[in-house]
């Protein structure tokens, strides 16, 4: 082994995708996006304060905040992907074969998926349940702030390995979740699987860790009187949550460590020779992926409960139901595993259990419908964005959970199996369900983040186009399905289907327009926030803790730790008139920045890299300064300071000078 | 479920006045301890799905050697008992710790280091023996299985000693400061954690790799 290939491994210039005229033309804007930010961050001198303020914050709400800029950057470029299968697929019919080869195309669906649930789905929920659940249950900042920073982090690094793979090298062309024999050495040579293991190894870590520290942040931190069923919905739906991220993470972890050990040492796990077994990883990657969905899902539930009962001016009918709905789904979320392979052949009984499970799962989860329903009955419903979002999601999320309920039939699902009919049901659940559970988060908290509200007219605008855009899109799929057309296919024979992909591709671009009216929703609001703005800290007249303190935040949350003697904790006060103390303050103890975090993270992202193109010195050189670094790290004792009681006092005077000139 | 907005609040103000402000320094209890504990039990699940790996394909030979041609029982118990008696150890050093003797702690802790030492090694050499007879991971989906999941575990006390050493530096630094009593603590249960691990992979793929 020559030294080149020591330090450089498999990586020269043929790893440039030259010849892609596509990749080039994006590399050349993001080249030239990302130039023209580095000089207006150097121009504004920017660095001091980024680096300092947010990049090693340990702030949840920072940190939350960063992990929700992280999902929508890459929302933009999961979607890039849709955008680009949809016209491909419009397009290829007959003679023309579109204008994505095949090889091409292959790696953008893999991308599309990877990229929507690990590094868009993921970073948008843990953002949200980072920046709200301290505040919901009167902490200062979650258990371990350290750590979360460092978990965003991992995730952003995971990210990033995979928007390298763009420009380097390429990314896997196996499907988002990569099934062995094809994503083994023999069949999968190239980096792109290699990319796909460490960038999902990478953000995976990142995500365990957050989900240990939002569970001991949820149990332990808790303000006094909060029992665990005074809990607001949405902290109840976030412990579910990491619960399941927990237990389910690791054997993520565990699967794709087993098929880097195939790929890079020649062990026979996964293989069809020397007594490997391939339907294992298809068992245990679905060990981790059905959990996931719920993952997704659950908190977005929580979400919904909130805002009904915001805008129904009323407490959310059945908590205790809403609850014990949550558990049961944490808890058969495990059961349902097999059925996404019912087609492997594990014979009646087995396949009959895990269908009638899957059909179980809808019970509780139909039970949260009805209590979304009966809060709104007889409530004084105000129709805000948020509302608006939500009744979208009740009405899209019942078809979802229908065709759901259908593919759980073990016969029927013989039939459907890899048809698009599947890719229309999970896209039904997940943008009618995560998606606009997560704009409707958005709009909702938005105003506590930032200070002022998001402009109605142009969330209308996003709503509509989503929702339309999601119909036009999906439904056709349902209807090619059921004539057969499976998925990930980029070209057809059959002229009579075409008409179906032109429809759904319209609907794409109605989404598209949907996107475009959230980020001009972004600005307009930037814009106009002085008349926007919230002053009071509670602008929809809100219920549980989040919306007693100002907006945005202090970096404390709470002058003074609420105590609580109701579920709806902060509906309570506001009726038995509590008075926010006005003196007395004392000195909060908070946890110091720390730069390790990114330093750490980086390396670990550094040390993927070096994975993938086989820089063997190097990789070895980045995992010693890992270890080191992490040492050194535990070396700092101080990682503590007090906020002055003075600074308290002039930052809760300021506020109630605001709230007596705004109220 | 009734509708609370229709309570007028002067009505229930006069009837209960409540504390809605804590005006003392609220100290949730600390964390550490039970993170600890769940990231111990997200590591479980990560040998959890490597026993279950070993029970599939562990009896997939591929015509290669099996774990009754290849396993010394005798050499793998004395590696138990290094691990073991790591365990008692390091449960005298965290008895000094309670009684605040610093110098007895740092010697058990240093004694139970000596222990994972010599289990590594142990371990080490099995290693080469086997790959000295050819019995490779590469050879058989029963030979990978087998040396991932004993592996893993060799790596994770590998990690355990690293972090003892720099405990009994930090020890030195610092001594039994509630940080480094909290660290102790930490790594008292990870050492344990994976002797519980080494028991079963002693059962299941030793004890029970051997029988016909």
């Amino acid at each position: 082994m020559d030294l080149h290939s020591l330090i450089l491994g498999r990586l020269g210039w043929d790893a440039i995708p030259f010849h892609e005229p596509i990749l080039i033309a994006t590399f050349a804007a993001v080249l030239l996006g990302g130039v023209v930010l580095i000089a207006a961050i150097s121009y504004f001198k920017l660095w001091r304060y980024l680096w300092l303020e947010w990049f090693t914050s340990i702030d949840h709400k920072k940190i939350g905040i960063m992990y929700m800029i992280l999902g929508l950057i890459m929302l933009l470029r999961g979607f890039s992907d849709a955008i680009m299968m949809r016209i491909q697929q419009a397009i290829a019919f007959g003679d023309s074969t579109g204008y994505l080869p095949p090889h091409h195309y292959d790696q953008i669906f893999t991308a599309h998926g990877v990229i929507m649930i690990f590094f868009v789905a993921m970073p948008l929920v843990t953002g949200l349940m980072n920046y709200i659940v301290p505040l919901q249950i009167g902490a200062r900042d979650v258990a371990f702030p350290f750590l979360n920073n460092f978990s965003f982090w991992m995730t952003t690094g995971g990210a990033v390995l995979v928007m390298i793979s763009l420009f380097i090298g390429e990314f896997s062309t196996t499907g988002w979740l990569a099934y062995p024999p094809l994503s083994g050495i023999q069949h999968s040579p190239s980096v792109g699987m290699d990319y796909y293991i460490w960038a999902l190894q990478v953000a995976g870590i990142g995500t365990t860790l957050s989900g240990i520290n939002l569970i001991v942040t949820i149990i332990k931190m808790r303000a006094p009187g909060m029992g665990m069923m005074k809990m607001p919905i949405f902290t109840w739906t976030s412990l579910c949550t990491n619960t399941l991220i927990v237990a389910s993470f690791p054997v993520l972890t565990a699967v794709l460590a087993l098929l880097t050990l195939d790929r890079y040492v020649g062990t026979n796990f996964f293989t069809n020779d020397l007594g490997g077994n391939p339907m294992m990883y298809v068992n245990l990657i679905w060990i981790w992926g059905h959990p996931e969905v719920y993952i997704l899902i659950l908190p977005l539930f929580g979400v919904f409960s909130e805002i009904v009962s915001t805008y129904s001016g009323k407490r959310l009918f059945g908590y205790a139901s809403m609850v014990y709905a949550t558990v049961v789904i944490t808890i058969l979320s495990y059961l349902v595993w097999l059925h996404h392979f019912f087609t492997m052949g594990s014979g009646a009984s087995v396949n009959s259990f895990f269908g009638i499970a899957t059909m179980i799962i809808s019970i509780p989860t139909g039970a949260k419908l009805f209590n979304w329903l009966f809060t709104m009955y007889r409530g004084r419903i105000h129709f805000d964005v948020p509302m608006m979002w939500t009744l979208g999601f009740m009405v899209t999320f019942v078809i979802g959970g229908m065709t759901g309920v259908m593919l759980a039939i073990p016969s029927a699902d013989f039939v459907l199996h890899n048809s698009l009919f599947l890719i229309a049901h999970f896209h039904n659940v997940i943008i009618g369900g995560v998606l606009f559970g997560l704009f409707a988060a958005i709009t909702y908290w938005f105003p506590k983040a930032f200070g002022y509200k998001l402009d109605p007219f142009w969330g209308k605008c996003s709503f509509w186009c989503w929702l339309i855009g999601f119909y036009m899109a999906f439904m056709p799929l349902y209807v090619l399905g059921f004539m057969g057309v499976t998925r990930r296919l980029n070209h057809f024979e059959d002229q009579s289907l075409q008409i179906w992909f032109q429809i759904a591709a319209a609907g794409a671009f109605v989404i598209a327009l949907g996107i475009a009216s959230f980020l001009i929703q972004l600005v307009v609001s930037y814009r106009k926030r002085d008349s926007l703005r919230d002053f009071t800290g509670d602008p929809w007249n809100g219920r549980t803790l989040e919306w007693s303190t100002s907006s945005p935040p202090p970096s404390y949350n709470f002058a003074f730790t609420p105590q609580v003697h109701d579920g709806d904790a902060w509906a309570h006060m506001k009726q038995h008139n509590a008075q926010r103390p006005q003196s007395g303050f004392l000195p909060i103890h908070m946890p110091a920045n720390t730069g390790a975090g990114i330093i750490i993270a980086g390396l670990c992202t550094l040390l993927g890299f070096t994975l993938v193109w086989h820089m063997w010195l190097v990789s070895a050189l980045t995992f010693l300064a890992i270890i080191g670094g992490t040492i050194y790290h535990t070396f700092n004792y101080k990682r503590d300071y007090y906020i002055r009681a003075e600074d308290v006092a002039r930052t809760e005077a300021e506020r109630t000078r605001l709230l007596a000139n705004h109220v | 479920m009734s509708d609370t907005t229709t309570i007028s609040p002067r009505e229930v103000a006069a009837a209960a006045p409540l504390d809605f402000y804590l005006k003392q320094e609220h100290h949730p209890q600390n964390g550490t301890a039970l993170g600890f504990w769940i990231y111990l039990m997200s590591d479980c699940l990560i040998f959890a799905c490597l026993f279950a790996v070993h029970g599939v394909v562990g009896r997939n030979y591929a015509a290669g050697p099996s774990g009754a041609d290849l396993f010394d029982l005798q050499l793998v118990a004395v590696n138990t008992a290094m691990l073991l008696l790591s365990s008692i150890t390091y449960g005298f050093c965290m008895l000094e710790v309670q009684r605040n003797r610093l110098r007895p702690a740092m010697i058990w802790l240093g004694i139970t280091g000596l222990f994972g030492l010599t289990f590594l090694g142990l371990e080490l050499y099995e290693f080469a023996h086997l790959i000295h007879l050819n019995a490779v991971p590469q050879r058989s989906a029963f030979l990978s299985s087998f040396f991932t999941l004993v592996g893993t575990h060799g790596l994770h006390v590998t990690f355990g000693v690293i972090w003892l050493v720099t405990l009994l530096f930090q020890l030195k630094k610092h001594g039994l400061i509630p940080e480094n009593r909290r660290r102790l603590m930490c790594l008292s249960m990870f050492w344990h954690f994976l002797d519980v691990i080494w028991i079963a992979v002693f059962t299941f793929v030793y004890l029970m790799g051997v029988l016909p």
